[in-house]
C-alpha cells in the first residue's frame, strides 16, 4: 500500500482558542463553549444559518471542517472527492443527555425533534458534507483515546484505493462545556508535511 | 390576538434557534416554510410540539399543520380557536 501521503493543513480547537496550521485565528477564554463558537463562527464571517441549530459536537465539528475547507478552493456548484474519517471518546453523549432529560418526567414529556436528530455522534459528518458537496467515503469511529494509528491507517488506504481525492481526518471530542476539543487535518497526494504517526500525534499534542 | 402573535414570534425565534433575527423581522402574513423564513421539516416538528407544551394542542394528523404553519396570522387563527391553556 502506498504511504506517500501528505498533511496540507490542520486546525486545533480547544480550551476557547481556534487555530490553523499552528497559528492562533481566535481566541475568547473568558466565555462559555456556546459563546465562544459562535463568536468564532462568526469572526470567519461564514454565512451558514444552520450553523445555529447544530448541536455542541457538530458546531465544533463543522467550525474546525469550515477553516480547513474555506481554503480549498473547492466545486461550489458539483461533489467534491473528499473523504471525512472522524473519531471521538464520547459519541455523541452531550446531546443524548439532553434528550434524556427531556424524556426523563412523564408530566413533562416533551423531547425535541431538533435535539434528537443529533443523538447519533456522525450527523455532525452530515452538516460538513451538505455544506461543502462532500459525496465520498465517510466514518466515525468511536475510541478511549486519541489513536493516531487508526486515523494514519484508514486515510492511507482511501487514498491508496483512490476512493478519495483526499480525506478530512481527525478527533472531535465534545463531553462537556469544560471537555471538549477538535483537531481535524487534510490528507492529499501532494504536500511537503508528510502523513506520519509521529507527525499526527505532534500536531494533536500542540 | 395581537400579544399572541408577538408571543409566538418570540417562541419561534427561540425554539428554532433562528439566530439574528428580531420579531420586527417577521411579519404576520410572511410564509413560515419555503422562501419565507426558510424553515425545514425539523422545523415544522418542533412547530407541533410547541403546540402542545405551550398551548395543549395536540395535532392528531402531521398534514394538518402544512395550512396551520402556514404563516404567523394562520397560527394564530389555530391556536386561539383550539387551545387548551
Amino acid at each position: 500500500m502506498n504511504t506517500d501521503f501528505y498533511i496540507t493543513s490542520y486546525c486545533n480547537i480547544k480550551n476557547n482558542q481556534m487555530s490553523l496550521n499552528g497559528s492562533l485565528l481566535f481566541s475568547d477564554e473568558s466565555s462559555s463553549f456556546l459563546e465562544f463558537i459562535r463568536s468564532a463562527y462568526k469572526s470567519e464571517n461564514t454565512k451558514y444559518p444552520k450553523f445555529f441549530k447544530m448541536d455542541n459536537l457538530s458546531k465544533l465539528a463543522f467550525m474546525a471542517a469550515d477553516v480547513l475547507l474555506k481554503n480549498e478552493s473547492l466545486n461550489t456548484e458539483g461533489e467534491n472527492n473528499i473523504a471525512i474519517v472522524f473519531s471521538n471518546k464520547s459519541s455523541s453523549l452531550d446531546t443524548d443527555r439532553k434528550h434524556q432529560e427531556s424524556i426523563q418526567n412523564k408530566e413533562t414529556y416533551y423531547p425535541s425533534p431538533a435535539v434528537f436528530v443529533y443523538t447519533l455522534p456522525n450527523i455532525c459528518i452530515g452538516e460538513i458534507s451538505i455544506k461543502y458537496k462532500l459525496y465520498s467515503e465517510n466514518s466515525f469511529f468511536i475510541f478511549d483515546n486519541f489513536n493516531a494509528d487508526h486515523l494514519f491507517a484508514y486515510s492511507n488506504s482511501l487514498l491508496s484505493d483512490n476512493k478519495a481525492e483526499s480525506v478530512l481526518c481527525g478527533w472531535v471530542e465534545f463531553d462537556d462545556e469544560n471537555n471538549y476539543e477538535a483537531f481535524l487535518y487534510l490528507v492529499s497526494k501532494t504536500g511537503t508535511l508528510k502523513h506520519t504517526k509521529q507527525n499526527i500525534i505532534t500536531l494533536y499534542t500542540r | 390576538m395581537d400579544a399572541l402573535k408577538q408571543e409566538l414570534k418570540e417562541n419561534i425565534i427561540e425554539q428554532l434557534n433562528l439566530e439574528d433575527m428580531s420579531p420586527n423581522d417577521i411579519a404576520n402574513d410572511d410564509m413560515l416554510f419555503g422562501d419565507g423564513l426558510g424553515l425545514d421539516s425539523i422545523d415544522a416538528l418542533e412547530l407541533i410540539v410547541m403546540l402542545d407544551k405551550s398551548y395543549g394542542i395536540k395535532l392528531t394528523d402531521p398534514k394538518e399543520g402544512r395550512a396551520i404553519f402556514e404563516s404567523i396570522d394562520t397560527m394564530a387563527a389555530y391556536i386561539t380557536e383550539h387551545r387548551t391553556k
